[in-house]
């Protein structure tokens, strides 16, 4: 069948839709078929004082190969940071999202540039969701100018105003009340948005997430908290470290539902639910089912406290780029050939995206005393050579 | 009174100006070291009479009036007369409120967030009325969770709204002390600028009412040394006011420290809207023979302390920090080059305190200004006990003080 690929210009109107192409990537065509399919979700949702959304998911031949190709390309990219960090280009800390690559997805596709997401350190692929190209990625993570906090945040400091993306924060459960506050901030403007607040199992057990969900709830505010629940906080398994694990049931008065996180239209569904509610109702609580593939960092291998049989099972029952891919097939919207040839691209645009990032410069040594506060103050700052080193924080 | 002491550096009462007659002959001759000027920052200050200045060197200066009265906040000396209109008297808990209220008229993106500042009014009434008057959504009621709704008001912060969080004590912010530091104060930069946090955090501290140790902290020693945040520290009604204002505007997170004693002094302010600036210190008592640094409640200690001095013949320069971070090198230079000798006020305990930097800063810039070792004043390191008398006994005293000077003019 023909097909024509759709540049990402022409698809400002449709808030389903985001590809992240880059401009000079594709020569073949895919579907804009916008022809709706529905599609069951894999498991059907629990939900916790309120009604579950259906199980059938509306959605189109596009809007699956976009799917396909934004997971593909975020694998490839956390595949190439491993290596990176391997290589030593990559230092400090590096939290891998590849597993749980459908939550960043399907939540795109359900929500606009103008609703915000914060979350926590494992970051790089939704910030590649709301827009973040693969050079700023690749540039920060090395540190580089080029990169998206020029080189000073890291791998867990990517942020991006324009398109409401707010981080990237390093301590368990502080951005919660963040993302409260960044409720708060829309519904003091009226603004007709929502923020969805990412964390993990494990920081579903910080005090503070409680206070803010409490807060939310008291003051109404337009917040979705999303739980991405792998299982596994660092090295500890869920049932070691929550005595009820059903995240989703623990805002008690707030409602919440239970999705299966490595099935993008789930996510899609769920998170077209919940900006529904936030906006008439006040805060909910998403928990994603979802797993990693990696270990919590690139530090700990992921094995000592789980089996690799438990890792390579739910890499062939649940894995999110095969769901997308069987689905695709059995459709018909693409052939086998096709879909490989996807993977080849996005390979290509990774690996010269890392070729960019690797010639872009170090910051320069100004650059550490720029930015430390809003406008200059002429306060000084010495470095280790009191004598020498002296410069204006600007 | 206080819009003549404000912010006034050493150079312009000696560089200018005939019309000055209080200025004792010695002032004129000419210094013992010579004036280098540093490089400073032009900052716009808004001066209580409407007269704007945009940079510290100018020699375009208002004559300033030097007056030999020890005490600077008692407004029996003619406030009013350096501006046209009477002003109007009012209490520092008050001036701070008039200061919240003109800001949030001014700009709807201010609100505040706290334990009972809304219908309750505030446990030390700074925001009594205003839930009335913008109601329930600019100023909030929060559950006491202060790690929560510290991190709320950064959240809110980054997205361009200016929150002023209270703390119903500055101890409690303890609780909230992971947001203010790594979120608060490291936002804008490990974004690499793309996030700026406008914030303001309040709220009284120090040692005074028989509040026990947890209710009596000085917090401005804990914050001090977290990169990206301004500190400032609130004396009078003139500069509460100023300082308020100042800090809402600006983008930089500022946390504004108060005194538990202070809130009921009371003094006139001009009507005219006016700010202080924020990284700047204030004179409040030009002198020739020590140089005493000092900030909030221990200024009236000094002041004290400084009726004493004058008595036995000292004549002791009293400058209020006013800024805690960053230190107004200026102004301090610019006195400690011309007394050589430096005593420090504080009520932060001694290690780790404003007073340890302070003294830190002074020595590393100004070693060769100094004709004697610096000295510094602090609170004991113990908790703050109850009993009236020990608690005394933990900060300075005006006797202390004066012992200390004729130490140190020896």
């Amino acid at each position: 069948m023909a097909l024509s690929y759709l540049r990402s210009s022409s698809s400002r109107s449709a808030n389903l839709l985001r590809p992240l192409s880059s401009a000079a990537s594709l020569r073949r065509p895919i579907s804009t078929d916008t022809t709706p399919i529905t599609i069951e979700t894999s498991v059907p949702f629990t939900s916790h004082q309120c009604e579950a959304p259906s199980r059938s998911v509306e959605t189109n031949p596009s809007e699956l190969l976009t799917f396909f190709r934004d997971m593909a390309l975020m694998r490839r990219m956390e595949i190439a940071a491993d290596s990176l960090y391997k290589a030593k280009l990559i230092r400090g800390f590096c939290h891998l999202y590849d597993g749980q690559e459908a939550v960043a997805v399907g939540m795109e596709a359900a929500i606009t540039k103008k609703d915000c997401i914060i979350t926590a350190y494992r970051d790089h692929c939704t910030f590649v969701g709301r827009g973040g190209t693969l050079l700023e990625v690749f540039a920060e993570l090395m540190g580089r100018q080029a990169g998206c906090s020029k080189g000073k945040g890291g791998s867990m400091h990517f942020y991006k105003k324009d398109s409401n993306f707010y981080g990237g924060h390093g301590i368990v459960g502080a951005q919660v009340p963040l993302g409260c506050g960044l409720a708060f901030a829309q519904k003091y403007s009226k603004d007709e948005s929502v923020t969805f607040a990412l964390y993990g199992d494990g920081a579903a057990n910080q005090g503070q997430l409680f206070e803010a969900l409490n807060i939310s709830a008291l003051w109404d505010l337009p917040a979705i908290l999303v739980c991405e629940n792998n299982h596994y906080g660092m090295g500890t398994a869920e049932w070691r470290a929550a005595k009820s694990p059903a995240y989703y049931k623990r805002g008690d008065y707030v409602p919440g539902l239970k999705v299966d996180g490595m099935d993008a239209l789930a996510v899609k569904q769920a998170c077209k639910f919940a900006k529904e509610h936030a906006l008439k109702n006040g805060p909910i609580i998403l928990e994603m089912d979802t797993y990693r593939y990696h270990g919590h960092s690139m530090s700990d291998p992921g094995s000592t406290y789980r089996t690799r049989d438990e890792i390579s099972g739910i890499r062939q029952e649940r894995d999110p780029i095969e769901r997308v891919r069987k689905l695709v097939l059995s459709h018909d919207l693409a052939t086998e050939k096709e879909l490989k040839d996807i993977e080849k691209e996005v390979r290509k645009e990774v690996d010269d995206a890392i070729a960019q990032a690797k010639e872009s410069p170090m910051p320069e040594p100004s650059e550490l005393f720029s930015n430390v506060y809003a406008k200059g103050l002429g306060a000084e700052s010495f470095g280790a050579d009191r004598k020498e080193v002296r410069a204006t924080l600007a | 009174m206080a819009a003549i002491f404000q912010g006034v550096g050493a150079a312009a009462t000696l560089s200018s100006s005939p019309s000055n007659s209080f200025v004792p002959k010695k002032f004129l001759t000419s210094p013992r070291r010579s004036f280098s000027v540093r490089k400073v920052p032009s900052y716009v200050v808004v001066r209580s009479d409407g007269s704007v200045n945009f940079d510290l060197n100018s020699k375009s200066r208002r004559a300033q009036q030097l007056v030999a009265n020890a005490v600077a906040t008692k407004a029996d000396s003619s406030a009013a007369s350096s501006s046209s209109n009477p002003g109007h008297e009012l209490l520092l808990f008050e001036a701070l409120r008039e200061g919240l209220e003109e800001e949030m008229e001014r700009d709807p993106r201010v609100c505040v967030m706290g334990e009972d500042v809304g219908h309750y009014g505030g446990s030390y009434k700074v925001t009594k009325d205003l839930a009335k008057k913008f109601g329930d959504l600019r100023v909030l009621d929060t559950p006491i969770a202060e790690n929560s709704f510290t991190g709320m008001g950064i959240g809110a912060a980054m997205t361009g709204l200016r929150p002023v969080v209270e703390g119903m004590n500055m101890g409690f912010l303890l609780l909230a002390f992971n947001q203010i530091s790594n979120n608060c104060g490291m936002l804008h930069y490990t974004s690499g600028g793309q996030f700026t946090i406008p914030i303001v955090i309040r709220g009284p501290g120090g040692v005074g009412r028989q509040l026990g140790a947890e209710h009596s902290q000085r917090l401005e020693s804990y914050f001090q040394s977290i990169p990206g945040i301004q500190m400032v520290a609130c004396s009078t009604p003139y500069n509460a006011k100023g300082l308020m204002k100042a800090a809402i505007r600006s983008e930089n997170p500022v946390i504004l420290f108060e005194h538990v004693l202070l809130y009921n002094l009371k003094e006139r302010i001009p009507d005219e809207d006016y700010i202080c600036n924020l990284e700047e210190a204030e004179m409040v008592r030009p002198g020739e023979h020590v140089t005493i640094l000092t900030y909030s409640r221990m200024r009236y200690h000094v002041m004290q302390a400084a009726k004493t001095l004058v008595n036995k013949g000292y004549d002791p320069e009293v400058i209020d920090i006013r800024s805690l971070k960053p230190f107004d090198l200026y102004t301090i230079g610019n006195s400690v080059k011309k007394t050589h000798r430096v005593l420090i006020v504080e009520e932060c305990m001694r290690t780790g305190g404003i007073g340890a930097s302070l003294t830190a800063a002074i020595t590393e810039n100004f070693n060769d200004y100094l004709d004697a070792p610096i000295m510094c004043l602090s609170s004991q390191d113990v908790p703050t006990p109850y009993a009236g008398t020990l608690e005394e006994w933990t900060v300075v005293q005006p006797a202390q003080i004066v012992t200390a000077v004729e130490q140190l003019c020896r």
